[in-house]
């Protein structure tokens, strides 16, 4: 009889401890995340397929549909590759592989990992673990659900604009969009090249940092990556003194910011100066009036050329016709929703002869000012804080009709991602009783002090990542780590 | 109008998209509204600014020139919609 675990409440910290004392093996310990899965997801549809058998010596980890994984299903999300499976691993799934974490499944996303609430998918959205019929965000709302609902440790998500730190927010777990560069995109769905990031989400920063330095690193297979200038460092201090957190002056006049939202920032920065850090106001005049406009312009030029690789020729549905064109732009017209059709329109629009220039062009200009803005905030501050999402999680539906109030969802993330700067997003409090998310942006290569950061604030802060609902048929006891008052943890192990 | 009935079908030829009646009406509302807010871009004087297409500062990656083994023809057709022999196979193109 294998042991019982309360999965809503293990780290995966604390999951790797029982793996490694022996308390639970790993085939028990991926049966109960699939035991979890069977009780809760039919509600939440975090997963997209699951895999029964655990291959590995260490604990499971669920993997967003953009990553592919060699014989499991990879879709994206998207009916266009439908019943496609790779035949290689992505390096980030290969890397956790041999990190022997066992695959317990792939989550749900926005078709291409194009949008904010997972409302995209092809098949279906996925609900938010603290109020069903909410979103929990996108695109990476599959990954975020499973964390939240206890029903994986940690996961990877992959992140354009938002699509890691977002989710994570409006889930109440803590998400990575680390530097660009430091982790391989090869074996990943291409959504915008220049962009797209790897990243984890678990519940504490320091599952966060762990899995970080598993899939960080220069591949051979990406050109576009680097080796990290220092190893990762599990943060554990709890004092923040001598760090300089600036706060853009432009988020006080942003209306777009709910007031819980902006009170719990507040929460969050007195907190701050309680443990010693500097909270000063710099200035980002143009990442919150141009750099969605930006973003938006870059992200589907890039996509409208990475996805034209979907022609329903090397793999994918085809849908037959006489001719090849007619056969190319038929399997097309099919095979994508319609978000990935108005990025793949507008992307080629903007790249197109007589518009290039005004679009396109004035867009990568506005990119290098967003870069030197960033560049002077972070020569005064160690860290920028801002919320990550200027909402709560909204319902299922809200602005589905609607493209430019979902784009708006991305407003605060996006800059930093433009910039190619690592963000970290920490629960930091609630509002009308759902999670609300603080994000810190840093330097390149800036993750070891995020990590510092979030750690000591997310332990100031003392928030309980399970979702309210779920809380008195939890037992607080069960799977936590060595409590604030110093407790050994050997004591209050998940297992029985 | 940012753009017009005869652009939005003269971008999904561009773009490979075989778009029913209802996608093109829908479309030609949707991407002028989307063009007119990322428009503003425009009001930005940024002659003397260059452009950025990637965020690190990368030149010359270099790698060692090893062989290595390749994907078995099985697997490169594993998830082809049709092949014919060693080749994927298409319709005509005329």
């Amino acid at each position: 009889m294998a042991p019982v675990v309360d999965t809503l409440r293990l780290t995966a910290e604390d999951a790797l401890a029982l793996v490694e004392r022996k308390e639970i093996s790993p085939s028990e310990l991926h049966a109960s995340y699939l035991d979890a899965i069977g009780a809760r997801d039919g509600e939440l549809h975090a997963y997209l397929r699951t895999v029964e058998t655990a291959e590995g010596a260490s604990i499971p980890i669920a993997l967003k549909d953009v990553i592919s994984t060699k014989g499991v299903e990879t879709t994206a999300g998207s009916k266009i590759l439908a019943g496609y499976t790779p035949v290689f691993d992505a390096t980030v799934a290969a890397r956790c592989k041999a990190a022997g974490l066992t695959l317990l499944g792939k989550t749900n996303t926005d078709e291409f990992a194009m949008g904010s609430s997972t409302e995209n998918s092809a098949w279906g959205p996925s609900h938010n673990p603290w109020d069903p019929s909410l979103v929990p965000g996108g695109s990476g709302g599959g990954t975020a659900a499973a964390v939240s609902a206890g029903l994986a440790p940690w996961g990877l998500g992959s992140d354009t604009g938002g699509s890691i730190k977002q989710p994570s927010a409006l889930c109440g777990n803590v998400g990575l969009r680390p530097t660009y560069g430091t982790v391989s995109r090869f074996g990943v769905v291409a959504f915008a090249s220049s962009l797209d990031q790897i990243g984890p989400v678990a519940k504490t920063v320091r599952d966060v940092a762990l899995l970080y330095s598993i899939i960080a690193g220069r591949d051979t297979n990406d050109s576009t990556t680097v080796e990290l200038p220092e190893p990762v460092q599990l943060p554990d201090e709890e004092r923040l003194d001598g760090l300089r957190i600036g706060v853009p002056k432009q988020i006080e006049s942003l209306d777009a910011i709910e007031p819980g939202v902006r009170a719990a920032l507040e929460r969050s920065l007195a907190l701050a100066r309680e443990l010693g850090a500097e909270v000063g106001e710099c200035d980002l005049p143009i990442s919150y009036r141009y750099g969605m406009p930006c973003y938006y312009l870059i992200a589907p030029a890039e996509a409208s050329s990475n996805l034209a690789r979907h022609d329903g020729v090397r793999y994918g549905p085809r849908t037959e016709a006489e001719t090849y064109r007619e056969m190319v732009e038929r399997t097309r017209d099919e095979g994508f929703g319609p978000e990935p059709k108005r990025r793949i329109m507008l992307g080629t629009y903007a790249l197109s002869a007589g518009y290039f220039d005004a679009f396109y062009g004035q867009a990568q200009k506005v990119r290098t000012l967003l870069i030197r803005e960033h560049r002077e905030a972070l020569a005064r501050f160690d860290v920028i804080a801002t919320p990550t999402s200027p909402t709560v999680a909204f319902p299922i539906g809200d602005k589905a009709a609607d493209p430019l109030a979902m784009y708006a969802c991305d407003l605060l993330t996006i800059p930093s991602c433009l910039a190619g700067l690592p963000g970290l997003s920490i629960p930091c409090g609630l509002s009308d009783d759902l999670p609300v998310g603080l994000q810190l942006l840093g330097p390149q290569f800036g993750e070891n002090t995020l990590f510092r950061a979030g750690h000591a604030l997310e332990r100031a802060l003392g928030y309980d990542t399970v979702p309210l609902r779920w809380r008195a048929g939890s037992d607080p006891t069960r799977g936590q780590t060595a409590g604030r008052d110093g407790s050994d943890p050997t004591s209050q192990g998940g297992a029985r | 109008m940012a753009i017009s009935r005869e652009e939005v079908l003269h971008v999904a030829r561009l773009a490979r998209l075989a778009l029913s009646e209802d996608e093109v009406e829908r479309l030609t509302v949707e991407l002028d509204a989307i063009l007119e807010a990322v428009g503003i871009v425009a009001e930005l004087d940024l002659a003397d600014v260059p452009p950025t297409s990637h965020p690190l500062d990368l030149a010359n990656v270099w790698d060692e020139d090893e062989p290595r083994d390749s994907l078995s023809l099985g697997d490169v057709f594993a998830n082809a919609p049709a092949r014919d022999g060693d080749l994927f196979r298409v319709p005509p193109t005329a």
